[in-house]
């Protein structure tokens, strides 16, 4: 079993979602990465995404953008992103590390050899937006392969076909996009997500977390009555933009502490 | 149109070409390309879309656009005889419409009436902006502010046409930001926007659909070669950004024998300064803009920002249909420099009263390379894609004139 399958089972013993923050890696500098992940994990986080930085960041709003674009000024490169992990992993060998990226820096580096270079530094999935099921089915089987959990989105207007599709190459958990449009953006249809999460658990047989547009205490509380997991990316990457170097670590704690202490009231199994 | 078919059988049905092409989008976009691929291979197979795009292209575009042979020009390089198909004389000055309304006509079946783009050049901007005003669809144009500067006529005509352009920030503030913020837009707005590719890149079936529609350049050229010198031509040479319009003249090609097909890329300030947008003969494949293809990238798999003096061009990546005739050999892609292209855009102009767009400059410059190696009795075939009047301030401040 996975370290990511076996968070998720110990929380769900305990009837507790997981909280899954997402900061980019080098942002805002290559040597506080190490530091803001131990923050999260203070703060209650179960496991990372660790965002990969990519020239071209489609799928995401100005926010994580702008993140991206601040690592690759510092000179961050997937290379240096796995370095990351191996020096996060001499003070924490428990929490999973998802490295969530887009396919380029991966195909420029060679799948087989990003693959044992990841297992090498201990990651534990990847999310990899723009390859979609269809691209990538031996790319998921070389990292299941190596022990790494390949982790696909779902959309709101995904097909039961596609629910089949990504069930089939993924595993670890299904990351769900509970908006139309890309990271950052504002609204949240609550009754749209609980009405589509049981449906996805139901035929996926994977634990489901819920991603873009969750921003507080309240939207992630309400998230955590119907998913197995909450994603928060874009109000981290605020926080990290909005604090003074002396406060980042102990502010991106303070928040994701907030959201732990809501999640955590959410009693019982997922509906 | 005419679907050019059989032998040549690419994209397979999942869109690839080889190992280039795919559909290498977030979840997101996947069912929008679903409902496009659905949509469109319907108005493929339908004679009244097919009848109602040729009406389109005759009376409102001003097809067949001529074949002109360049005889002083020819007589003073001394070799093969270049011929010019005449794409700038297109309505909005350059092929790009051929595409805007096909794709527009899908996107009114589709009942969607917001129609979005992205542009370099302006070229492609304006002419989705033209079809828009024409069929009545709301229309917003995202365009690199380095482009908006570099191109302000170009922004001027989107705005009298009625369309909102965007200024995009992000990046190198070229085509390839304002295609992300474009798909960006397409993704947040699905429900009832359709986004119009300019290129033959993309997703699948942009690819194949945007090449379905620029393939009534070639087609016309295999019916006007013969009649005006009794054959198909020895090469047929095209510039290639994106390569809507090689692909468009390429590919019906593809199966006559004896025509060398040629690619024409930028080579910006030379191939050596590393300040180009030679992604075919520089670049290395990679997956960008949903698609798999050759790219211009570092060893990191970062995407590297290029140079050309034509804004059509300074793109780095390529249709993927490109990187396959360039691996299978049938298509062979050189490069140009700014400055060649530059010569050849006043040789144009002084010889045969024509101001050719700067993106066609560079497959000029490369004939008159070739031409003067072979004999008298062969024959160039150029897609003079479009016309110049868009760079009149781009030539003049490279000659030192402001106005």
């Amino acid at each position: 079993m996975s370290k990511i399958q076996s968070t998720f089972q110990r929380l769900q013993a305990t009837g507790r979602r997981a909280l899954i923050p997402f900061i980019t890696a080098g942002d805002p500098a290559p040597e506080l990465t190490v530091p803001l992940m131990n923050a999260l994990v203070e703060g209650g986080a179960d496991i990372i995404e660790l965002g990969v930085p990519f020239s071209d960041p489609m799928a995401d709003g100005p926010t994580i953008q702008r993140a991206s674009e601040r690592a690759l000024a510092n000179g961050m490169t997937l290379r240096r992103v796995l370095d990351t992990v191996r020096e996060f992993r001499t003070g924490n060998a428990e929490t999973p590390v998802v490295l969530m990226g887009y396919a380029n820096p991966i195909e420029a580096m060679g799948v087989e050899r990003f693959v044992s270079a990841a297992r090498e530094a201990q990651v534990d999935g990847v999310l990899i937006v723009d390859y979609p099921p269809e691209e990538c089915e031996s790319f998921a089987q070389a990292a299941k392969d190596a022990g790494l959990d390949p982790i696909f989105l779902l959309a709101p207007t995904s097909t039961e076909q596609r629910f089949r599709d990504v069930a089939r190459v993924g595993s670890g958990y299904i990351y769900y996009v509970s908006l139309k449009g890309v990271t950052g953006a504002a609204t949240l249809d609550f009754d749209e997500v609980a009405t589509r999460i049981p449906q996805i658990r139901a035929q996926v047989g994977m634990p489901v977390g819920v991603g873009f547009g969750i921003r507080d205490a309240e939207s992630a509380r309400r998230i955590g009555e119907v998913a197995d997991a909450v994603v928060i990316g874009s109000r981290i990457i605020e926080e990290i933009e909005r604090s003074p170097r002396d406060r980042l670590t102990a502010n991106v704690t303070a928040f994701l502490r907030e959201v732990r202490t809501a999640l955590d009231q959410v009693e019982g199994a997922v509906r | 149109m005419q679907m050019a078919d059989a032998p040549y059988r690419f994209p397979d049905p999942s869109g690839h070409f080889g190992p280039y092409g795919g559909v290498f989008v977030a979840e997101t976009l996947i069912p929008a390309l679903d409902e496009l691929r659905a949509a469109y291979e319907a108005c493929r197979d339908d004679p009244a879309f097919i009848a109602e795009f040729d009406y389109e292209l005759k009376h409102y575009v001003g097809r067949p656009s001529p074949i002109y042979h360049a005889r002083r020009w020819s007589d003073l390089l001394g070799g093969a005889q270049i011929y010019l198909k005449r794409e700038d004389l297109n309505h909005t000055g350059a092929h790009k419409v051929n595409n805007c309304i096909g794709q527009a006509m899908v996107a009114r079946r589709m009942g969607k009436p917001r129609v979005i783009a992205e542009t370099g050049a302006g070229q492609h901007g304006v002419a989705t902006a033209t079809v828009a005003a024409r069929y009545g669809m709301e229309c917003v144009v995202y365009m690199g502010s380095e482009d908006v500067r570099r191109q302000a006529a170009n922004v001027y005509r989107m705005k009298l046409l009625g369309a909102t352009v965007v200024p995009v920030e992000s990046g190198s503030k070229t085509l390839k930001d304002a295609l992300n913020e474009a798909m960006r837009d397409w993704v947040t707005n699905v429900h009832n926007t359709f986004y119009i590719i300019g290129t033959v890149a993309g997703p699948h079936p942009y690819p194949l659909m945007v090449r379905d529609f620029q393939t009534v350049i070639g087609q016309e050229c295999l019916l006007q070669m013969p009649e005006m010198t009794g054959r198909q031509p020895d090469c047929v040479i095209a510039c290639v950004g994106g390569g809507s319009n090689a692909m468009g003249i390429f590919h019906p090609y593809i199966d006559v024998p004896d025509v060398r097909l040629i690619g024409v890329e930028a080579a910006g300030e030379g191939m050596e300064s590393g300040r180009h947008a030679a992604s075919l003969t520089a670049g290395k494949p990679g997956v960008l803009h949903g698609n798999r293809t050759y790219l211009l990238q570092d060893d990191d798999g970062q995407i590297i920002e290029t140079h050309s003096i034509s804004a059509g061009l300074d793109y780095p990546g390529v249709g993927p249909e490109h990187a396959w005739l360039k691996d299978s050999g049938r298509a062979e892609y050189v490069t140009v420099t700014d400055q060649e292209a530059l010569k050849a855009f006043h040789d144009l102009c002084r010889l045969e009263g024509i101001i050719p767009a700067l993106e066609s400059s560079h497959a000029l410059a490369y004939a008159a390379r070739l031409a003067p190696t072979l004999p008298k009795d062969k024959i160039l075939l150029v897609n003079l894609s479009g016309r110049g009047d868009k760079d009149m301030h781009t030539v003049a401040e490279k000659s030192g004139i402001q106005f």
